[in-house]
C-alpha cells in the first residue's frame, strides 16, 4: 500500500488555484495527522507581472458559494485582491434588461485578476488572486521552484521532474495542476499512463479600460450577463473590475467574427459610454476551457487536478479547482497515493462533477432553444421583472438564472428548481400572456444598469 | 464600504443578530470586532468579544434553537453571511470542511471549562 509518510516528497506542477489549493490543504491535513510532508510547486509564470507573463487567462469570478466555502475554511479574500464585490447581476436580452438582486443584498461574489492585471499597466494597485493563494501555500510550507518543466521521467516506479537547465528531482507523488492552455500536458503523452487530456473549446476574453467613474456609473456592482440570439454564443458576461471591464464569451468554436458581432450588438453598446469603441481593448486572449473531462486523471503516485482533469462546465472553474484539489489532498493524506486509493476516494468526487456537467449541457441547450423564440424571451424577462418588483413572491426564475449565470449552485440543483411544477406553471402563464394578441405592448426599458 | 470589499458593513452598536430570533445563517468577521451579549432576567451579560477571522452564529446551523445571544458591532465591522443550506450541503460533500468550526467550538468549550473552574475556585 502506497502512503505518504514523514520523508515523502511531493511535486506539484502549476501554481494556479488547483496547485495552490492542493498544497494548502495537503499541509493542513498532514499537520492534523502529524505528517511533516515536503512539497515543491513548479511554476514558470510570475503572477505579480501584468499581461500574459502573469495571467492565467480567466474571467476572474469567485462564485458566491466559493466565497462562503473559503470563509468557512478560514480563507478570507482581502480587498487588495478583490477588484469589485458583486451583489447583483443584470440580464440583457434583445427584448430588454432586468437587474436581479440577491435577497441579502450583500456582496458575496468577488471579481479578481488572476495575475497583476491587463497588459500595459505600470503600477497595479491590487494583488493577484493566484499570487495570494501561492503565498498561503508558501506560508504552510510549500517551496516554489521557478522555471519551466521540460521533462517528466519515471524512475523505479517514482515520478521525476526536470526543469529547464536543472537535474531531474525524484518524488513520491506528482500532482499535475497545469490547466489546458499549456504545452506541459504534452509531456505526459509519451509516458506509459492511462491519462487522456480533456476536450476543450475556445473562449474569448478581453479587457477595456473605462476608468473608475465610468465603471461605477455604467456597470456598478453588477455582473452583466447577455442571453442573445447570436449563433454559437451560449452566454456572455461583462464584469466590472476596478478601472476595467472584463468581457467573456462562452460557446461553441468562438472566433473573432463571433466576438465582434457580440461586441457590436446594441445590447452590449447600450450598457457602455457612447464613446466606447469595441476595437480599443487593452488586452485580449482566446484561451481554451475544459468542456469534457479526462477519463482517467490519476494513476499510481500521479494525480491531475483542476482544468487538466475535470472542471465545471462554463462556470466556477476556480470552485472546481478547489473541490478537485481538496478531494485529492484528503485522499492522499487519509487513504494513500496508489491508483486503487485514488479510484475509490478521489475519482467518485470527480465523476459527480462530470455528471453535473452533463446536466449543465442539457440546461444550456434547453435555454438556448427556448430563447430562440421572441415571445419566450419576453416571457423570461416578464417573469424576472415581476419577481424583482415583488420581493415577497417566490423568486423562482431569478434564483434559477442567478445560480445558472454565477455558478453558485450545481446544475442539478438548477434543474430541480426549473423542473418544479410551480416554476413551469408560472413560466407557461407568462408565455400565454406574451402570446395573447390583445395584450398592450409596453416599450421595453433600454438599459437598467446601476439604477 | 469600499467597492472592492466583500460582505456587509454594520455600524458601532448595531445588532447583527438578536437573542431569541430564528437564524439560518452564520457570520465570518472580515474586519473589526463584535461583542456577544446574553440577556437573562432583565440583565445583559457580556460573553465575549470576537475579532477578525472569527465566526459567530454557528449554533443556528447545527441546532434548531433560537439565537442564544445578541451580537453587536463594536466599532465599524464587516461580516460575510454564510448560508446554512450552502454550508450543510458542502459539509455533506466534504466533511473536512467542518473541521475548522469543530476546532473553534472545541477551543470555546476549553475556555468555558477554564472559566467554570476559575468561578468555582473563587467561591
Amino acid at each position: 500500500m502506497l502512503n505518504l509518510d514523514e520523508n515523502s516528497r511531493v511535486a506539484v506542477i502549476g501554481a494556479g488555484p488547483a496547485g495552490t489549493f492542493f498544497s494548502y490543504f495537503l499541509f493542513s491535513m498532514a499537520e492534523r495527522v502529524g505528517i511533516n510532508a515536503k512539497l515543491d510547486i513548479f511554476e514558470s509564470r510570475d503572477f505579480t507581472k501584468p499581461g500574459p507573463p502573469g495571467c492565467n487567462m480567466c474571467g476572474g469570478i469567485i462564485s458566491e458559494s466559493l466565497v462562503q466555502t473559503l470563509a468557512t475554511e478560514g480563507i478570507n479574500l482581502p480587498s487588495t485582491v478583490i477588484q469589485r464585490g458583486i451583489d447583483s447581476y443584470v440580464l440583457h436580452m434583445d427584448v430588454g434588461s432586468v437587474k436581479i438582486e440577491t435577497p441579502l443584498q450583500e456582496k458575496r461574489i468577488g471579481a479578481v485578476y488572476r495575475g497583476a492585471g491587463p497588459q500595459g499597466i505600470q503600477d497595479a494597485q491590487w494583488d493577484s488572486f493566484d499570487d495570494f493563494l501561492l503565498k498561503l501555500a508558501k506560508e504552510k510550507g510549500a517551496n516554489l521552484v521557478s522555471g519551466r518543466v521540460e521533462e517528466i521521467l519515471w524512475e523505479d516506479g517514482r515520478p521525476a521532474v526536470k526543469v529547464r537547465g536543472g537535474e531531474p528531482r525524484l518524488y513520491d507523488l506528482l500532482v499535475v495542476a497545469v490547466g489546458v492552455n499549456t504545452a506541459t500536458l504534452e509531456l505526459f503523452q509519451d509516458l506509459d499512463i492511462k491519462y487522456d487530456p480533456p476536450e476543450t473549446t475556445k473562449t474569448f476574453i478581453c479587457e477595456y479600460a473605462l476608468g473608475k467613474e465610468k465603471i461605477e456609473e455604467y456597470l456598478g456592482s453588477s455582473m452583466h450577463t447577455y442571453l442573445l440570439k447570436i449563433p454559437r454564443l451560449e452566454f456572455a458576461a461583462m464584469i466590472p473590475k476596478g478601472e476595467y471591464a472584463t468581457v467573456c464569451m462562452l460557446g461553441k468554436k468562438i472566433d473573432k467574427e463571433l466576438a465582434q458581432s457580440f461586441l457590436n450588438s446594441p445590447e452590449m453598446k447600450r450598457c457602455l459610454p457612447p464613446d466606447w469603441d469595441s476595437q480599443q481593448e487593452v488586452c485580449r486572449c482566446m484561451p481554451k476551457i475544459n468542456i469534457k473531462g479526462s477519463t482517467r486523471p490519476f494513476g499510481d503516485r500521479l494525480i491531475f487536478v483542476g482544468d487538466c482533469g475535470i472542471s465545471r462546465l462554463y462556470k466556477d472553474g476556480i470552485g472546481a479547482a478547489y473541490k478537485t484539489a481538496k478531494a485529492a489532498a484528503t485522499t492522499v493524506v487519509f487513504s494513500g497515493i496508489s491508483e486503487d486509493a485514488l479510484e475509490h476516494h478521489f475519482w467518485p468526487k470527480l465523476q459527480k462533477l462530470e455528471r453535473d456537467n452533463r446536466i449543465g449541457k442539457m440546461i444550456f441547450s434547453s435555454v438556448g432553444l427556448f430563447q430562440s423564440f421572441p415571445f419566450a424571451r419576453r416571457a423570461i424577462l416578464r417573469m424576472v421583472s415581476k419577481e424583482q418588483q415583488n420581493k415577497g413572491m417566490p423568486q423562482r426564475m431569478s434564483t434559477s438564472l442567478w445560480d445558472l449565470f454565477t455558478g453558485s449552485a450545481s446544475y442539478r440543483e438548477v434543474l430541480i428548481r426549473m423542473a418544479h411544477p410551480f416554476f413551469i406553471s408560472r413560466l407557461v402563464w407568462n408565455v400565454m400572456i406574451e402570446l395573447w394578441p390583445f395584450r398592450p405592448r409596453k416599450k421595453e426599458k433600454e438599459c437598467h444598469e446601476n439604477e | 464600504m469600499k467597492t472592492s470589499e466583500l460582505g456587509k458593513n454594520f455600524n458601532d452598536g448595531e445588532a447583527i443578530i438578536r437573542q431569541g430570533d430564528a437564524g439560518d445563517v452564520m457570520y465570518e468577521i472580515l474586519d473589526g470586532q463584535v461583542e456577544v451579549r446574553q440577556e437573562r432576567e432583565g440583565e445583559e451579560v457580556r460573553l465575549a468579544v470576537l475579532d477578525k477571522g472569527d465566526f459567530f452564529g454557528e449554533m443556528a446551523i447545527f441546532e434548531r434553537e433560537k439565537r442564544s445571544a445578541t451580537v453587536r458591532a463594536q466599532g465599524e465591522v464587516r461580516v460575510l453571511t454564510i448560508d446554512k443550506k450552502i454550508l450543510l450541503r458542502r459539509i455533506s460533500e466534504d466533511p473536512s470542511l467542518a473541521l475548522r468550526i469543530l476546532e473553534r467550538m472545541s477551543h470555546r468549550i476549553r475556555e468555558m471549562d477554564n472559566e467554570l473552574v476559575r468561578m468555582r475556585t473563587e467561591k
